[in-house]
């Protein structure tokens, strides 16, 4: 297993990146943390004639507060999200994801926008930008624009970027007071892909209502996966039981659509999104500050 | 015709300088070109964890880098734990003397994982040894003797700590 021959260049600037992707367009591939890449090389799935190494670009790996969001570099490797006392502190779901992804070996290397542009229906980063509402800024030699992650993700690993453009940041609105929050999955091993998992996150008002839900599926599709009716029915709820059953029922038969596998039926994964969408339902509604306003 | 690029690294403290083509896997240029064969090549797509090696100190998989990313940077491998046999590492003495290994295959991948994990959590219980290790295949052992031995290497570097 030895990947196939390429030309490598390894740019020291943003600039000099996107010229050489402007120069060899669709035969290039972009490498940024290469634990999903490398992989894909080795078998030769994947045979690039010029690799462009972004590795050098370090001024793409930050984590920053703008007001009320958090700016974090699509080169931030995944083991800093896991540790950042910033995450930490205004991004908490996405801290707590970070352990489920893979194997710290892996999260040293691993970047947020290289799992976000391989766009693995099966991968837990973009369904926590889709949970957190996040938007993706993209450059090329002449343009600079913002996508927001539904409009991001295009399907099995395909996203919204065009040939020339490179995913330069991530833009994370700060989950404030009022907002709970759950990420669960289930899988063979530690580390090992997901059968299912569901990111949940709920917004309470002044009276302790669910103001807002967010329902995000892994696996349960070609991208990660919204449910748009159930996180609706959870709206002006107190989210008890009945309501939470009920929105896990709709997620579960009617809004997700997963494929099925070796390790699972579909069937199976409409079960476990079942349960983990209670479970994830609950433990939100338990961090959400409910107890303080009353 | 082939192309090569020199690079140069640092590999166990010391200085190497090598002509390389660009699709060369870290791991076999570590095997081939510098006759370290103590880093094991299993899967070769970072799924069994036989070729972790240390990068600026931090455990990565070396066949899922290509050996011109490493240039300038520091590796260090199962080779640079001890150079003298009759002295051995604490976590490889802890892994003779619990038995911790069979064939061997992904003892040098677990070794050099399980360091930093001990030097991060210097008093794991066995759930996190196990979540630990979870990165890392062994057909031989059914892990039993390799949580021990962990567990006795984390004795072992916790003594050393308070000797110093």
């Amino acid at each position: 297993m030895k990947p196939a021959s390429f030309d490598y260049h390894r740019p020291d600037t943003l600039d000099e990146a996107l010229e050489l992707l402007n120069k060899y367009g669709e035969d290039a591939k972009l490498l940024a943390g290469g634990q999903s890449l490398v992989p894909a090389m080795n078998f030769r799935v994947v045979q690039p004639a010029v690799l462009i190494d972004l590795n050098s670009l370090r001024v793409m790996d930050f984590v920053r507060q703008n007001g009320g969001s958090l700016t974090i570099g699509a080169m931030t490797r995944e083991r800093r999200l896991e540790l950042d006392p910033l995450i930490a502190s205004h991004l908490p779901l996405l801290t707590e994801t970070m352990p489920d992804i893979a194997h710290p070996q892996i999260r040293n290397r691993g970047t947020l926008g290289g799992s976000l542009c391989h766009a693995d229906p099966a991968a837990e980063l973009p369904v926590i930008m889709l949970a957190l509402g996040a938007r993706l800024k993209a450059r090329s030699i002449e343009t600079e624009r913002w996508i927001a992650t539904p409009d991001f993700f295009k399907g099995l690993f395909t996203t919204d970027l065009a040939p020339g453009e490179i995913l330069v940041e991530i833009e994370i609105p700060i989950m404030g007071p009022g907002i709970g929050w759950s990420f669960m999955e289930v899988a063979p091993r530690a580390g090992d892909y997901a059968l299912m998992g569901v990111a949940a996150v709920v917004q309470l008002d002044e009276a302790g209502k669910c103001q807002q839900a967010r329902l995000v599926y892994l696996n349960a599709g070609e991208g990660p996966l919204e449910a748009k009716t159930a996180s609706q029915s959870l709206a002006g709820t107190d989210l008890d039981d009945s309501a939470i059953k009920s929105a896990a029922h709709i997620a579960s038969q009617d809004e997700i659509q997963p494929f099925g596998n070796l390790h699972a039926s579909a069937e199976f994964q409409r079960h476990l999104a079942y349960e983990l969408t209670i479970r994830t339902l609950k433990k939100a509604n338990a961090r959400s500050g409910k107890d303080r306003l009353q | 015709m082939t192309t090569t690029t020199s690079i140069s690294l640092s590999v166990n403290g010391k200085s190497f300088e090598r002509q390389v083509e660009a699709r060369l896997l870290l791991s076999d240029f570590l095997r081939h070109e510098l006759g370290l064969t103590g880093t094991h090549v299993g899967c070769e797509h970072g799924v069994c964890g036989a070729c972790t090696i240390q990068l600026d100190r931090e455990p990565v998989r070396s066949c899922l880098l290509f050996a011109i990313q490493a240039a300038g940077h520091s590796i260090t491998t199962v080779e640079g734990l001890t150079d003298d046999r009759n002295h051995l590492h604490p976590i490889q003495q802890a892994f003779w003397e619990a038995h911790g290994l069979q064939c061997g295959y992904c003892t040098p991948g677990i070794l050099m994982t399980m360091i930093p994990f001990l030097e991060q959590n210097p008093n794991p219980s066995e759930a996190e040894i196990r979540k630990a290790l979870s990165g890392n295949l062994c057909r031989c052992t059914g892990y039993q003797h390799i949580v021990d031995a962990v567990s006795l290497a984390a004795q072992k570097m916790i003594a050393i700590q308070g000797d110093t």
